[in-house]
């Protein structure tokens, strides 16, 4: 079997980014960029799974600019065997929705035909988490969204997903196919070291283009404006407990 | 005059696709006349869920002539007592539509993308709107594919019919977008944005309950999942979305056991005054180092908190854990790193070892009023 994991390249968790100052987007010139958290935990999984014997051969997949095989790159020096990047350069005011995603994704499975499809639940900058449910939802297959352990039944094509939800942890079962999108406490993804860093260069990226696969591209939103979330009024440091009750007490009368 | 008719005759199914006839105001005028809203709830214990009543409020802030449709599904008594419950929930719910079937019992993705899909396809709803909870993030985008629309996640204010915020970047930039697509705008509301009125309906109007016709369920992906069980640690006490009051513990707290000292202290705020809606939060590191379940987590990627008072014991204060309580009334830090980042977003904070701050106010805070 095969798994396919779709990565993103988005800007680097621990940047703190700003709002350029005429409100049209985010400062994005010398940020660091890396591969969103939630898709390193997918590309982990679908190693494990690999090495674990349910797997044969992990394909990372991306969308987005040149500079996204980046990302693939890392995944491939995570231990992924090749990799699709479908060339696609985003006009900043109107950037690429999860559902044109979910249809490129849907295109490229259909051309790779993996028994698995791993995403990440959600993508940090645009904090949509749809992607996965719509590629599923396309593909009508079974979704596993937010899962915190995976289990593969080769011989009965089924996998055993515990999702994080609400209320504490869900099991559910698919059938395969399936689409799965993971949370944070999947796993712990491992590091590239630097034979792996070399291996992975000479790994196979294929480039297609959104067209190539007869995907028509829609944009459906239209960002007006971003702005700074309004600033907290600067607080106090207190000296004591008694200073602390009377304060909640009297000025914030919440006791 | 051509276009406001054809901008009425299409009002039905297509008006936006009709609205680039016609100017931006008659195209607001129509929405605002025709605005047709779809709630996904869910309910539990034979009520609606508080966080689905906040739905309702995002539906009313979308327009006052808003005709409501609330959709239930499950099997049960439960399930019509809470469809009694939603009948009578709001003035602008004009139907109460119930999907009774065991393939619903269970809240998975499958059947019920089937089922809103279904449903939207017969109401031709303007609007559909699920609360951004684990059910409402699981199901919209899915059944939004289906019906080849692109949803709008986590939104926090409505601007217009058709304009909205939305965090993005953990929360750090607040995004204003235009949905210019076909019908159904589809949204998932973040629901600490959206508070019900406490107080109940003074008028008691009782909407009508109709069965939905649920034919589509014997086709289609259903039977390719299956629900196993649900894990709960928690269940006497209120989602933590809903506290009025979140005491949080960190890395700080150095064990589960540590995590009980929270929990009284909570019980005790909630006791002093504050409402008795209150509940123990926690850091990532917190539920990874095994301190609580997972479902504790407040942060970006785990539940979104604004309570009346937040206390935050031994948290550093990440970007992504400030994603999850920013909008908190009163924030209160303890920690002993006078530099911790999360005294940049506290009202009051103390640099203190926080077992002793713990045993101080537990020591100080009265038992009952």
């Amino acid at each position: 079997m095969k798994i396919l994991v779709a990565v993103k390249r988005v800007v680097d968790y621990a940047v703190k980014v700003r709002v350029r100052p005429d409100r049209t987007g985010l400062e994005t010139a010398n940020v660091k960029m890396s591969m969103n958290p939630f898709c390193e935990i997918a590309v982990e999984e679908a190693l494990r799974l690999r090495e674990a014997g349910a797997a044969a051969e992990v394909v990372a997949a991306t969308i987005g600019p040149a500079q996204s095989a980046d990302t693939l790159r890392t995944a491939l020096a995570m231990g992924a065997d090749r990799a699709v990047h479908v060339l696609h350069d985003p006009d900043p005011t109107r950037p690429l929705l999860p559902l044109a995603v979910a249809k490129i994704l849907r295109a490229v499975t259909l051309q790779e035909k993996p028994g698995l499809v791993i995403l990440g639940k959600q993508a940090i900058d645009d904090d949509c988490n749809q992607t996965g449910q719509m590629l599923a939802g396309l593909l009508q297959w079974p979704q596993g969204t937010f899962a915190s352990k995976v289990l593969l039944d080769k011989e009965k094509q089924k996998a055993t997903v515990e999702r994080e939800v609400d209320g504490g942890i869900e099991t559910i079962c698919l059938d395969l196919p399936a689409v799965i999108t993971t949370d944070l406490r999947l796993n712990q993804p491992r590091y590239a070291t630097l034979p792996n860093i070399m291996k992975a260069k000479s790994k196979v990226i294929k480039k297609v283009t959104p067209e190539e696969l007869n995907v028509d591209i829609r944009s459906d939103m239209e960002a007006i404006e971003v702005n700074e979330p309004p600033k907290r009024k600067a607080g106090v440091i207190l000296s004591s407990v008694d200073e602390l009750l009377d304060k909640l007490k009297n000025d914030a009368r919440v006791l | 005059m051509a276009a406001m008719a054809v901008c009425a005759l299409r009002r039905g199914s297509g008006y936006a696709a009709a609205g680039f006839r016609c100017s931006s105001r008659l195209l607001a005028q129509s929405l605002r006349r025709f605005a047709s809203t779809l709630i996904v709830a869910e309910h539990e214990g034979g009520f609606v869920k508080p966080s689905s009543l906040s739905a309702l409020v995002a539906a009313e802030a979308i327009t006052k002539e808003n005709r409501i449709s609330v959709l239930l599904g499950g099997s049960g008594p439960a399930l019509h007592k809470a469809a009694d419950h939603a009948a009578s929930s709001h003035p602008l719910v004009s139907e109460v539509l119930v999907a009774d079937s065991e393939a619903l019992a269970h809240p998975l993705a499958e059947p019920w993308a089937q089922l809103l899909h279904s449903v939207q396809q017969k109401g031709g709803y303007s609007h559909v709107i699920a609360s951004s909870t684990s059910f409402g993030k699981n199901l919209l985008p899915r059944a939004a594919a289906l019906l080849d629309v692109s949803p709008v996640t986590d939104v926090t204010a409505i601007k217009e019919p058709r304009v909205f915020v939305r965090p993005i970047y953990a929360g750090n930039v607040l995004c204003t977008v235009k949905y210019t697509g076909e019908d159904p705008c589809m949204m998932s509301i973040r629901s600490t944005s959206f508070s019900p009125a406490t107080e109940a309906m003074s008028e008691t109007k009782v909407a009508p309950i109709t069965q939905v016709d649920l034919s589509f369920l014997s086709e289609g992906t259903i039977g390719k999942s299956t629900w196993v069980n649900l894990t709960s640690q928690d269940t006497e006490r209120p989602d933590l979305a809903n506290a009025r009051v979140v005491v949080t513990g960190g890395r700080g707290l150095k064990s589960a056991e540590n995590f009980k000292l929270l929990e009284q202290l909570a019980e005790k705020l909630g006791a002093a005054g504050l409402s008795f809606y209150q509940k123990v939060g926690a850091t990532r590191a917190a539920v990874d180092a095994g301190y609580v379940p997972n479902d504790l987590q407040v942060g970006q990627t785990g539940k979104i908190v604004a309570p009346e008072l937040y206390m935050a014991f031994g948290v550093s204060g990440a970007i992504q854990h400030l994603a999850g309580m920013r909008d908190s009334k009163v924030i209160v830090a303890v920690n002993k790193d006078a530099d911790a980042p999360i005294f940049q977003v506290a009202d009051y904070g103390l640099v203190a070892d926080l077992f002793e701050v713990l045993d101080e106010l537990l020591k100080k805070i009265p038992d009952k009023k």
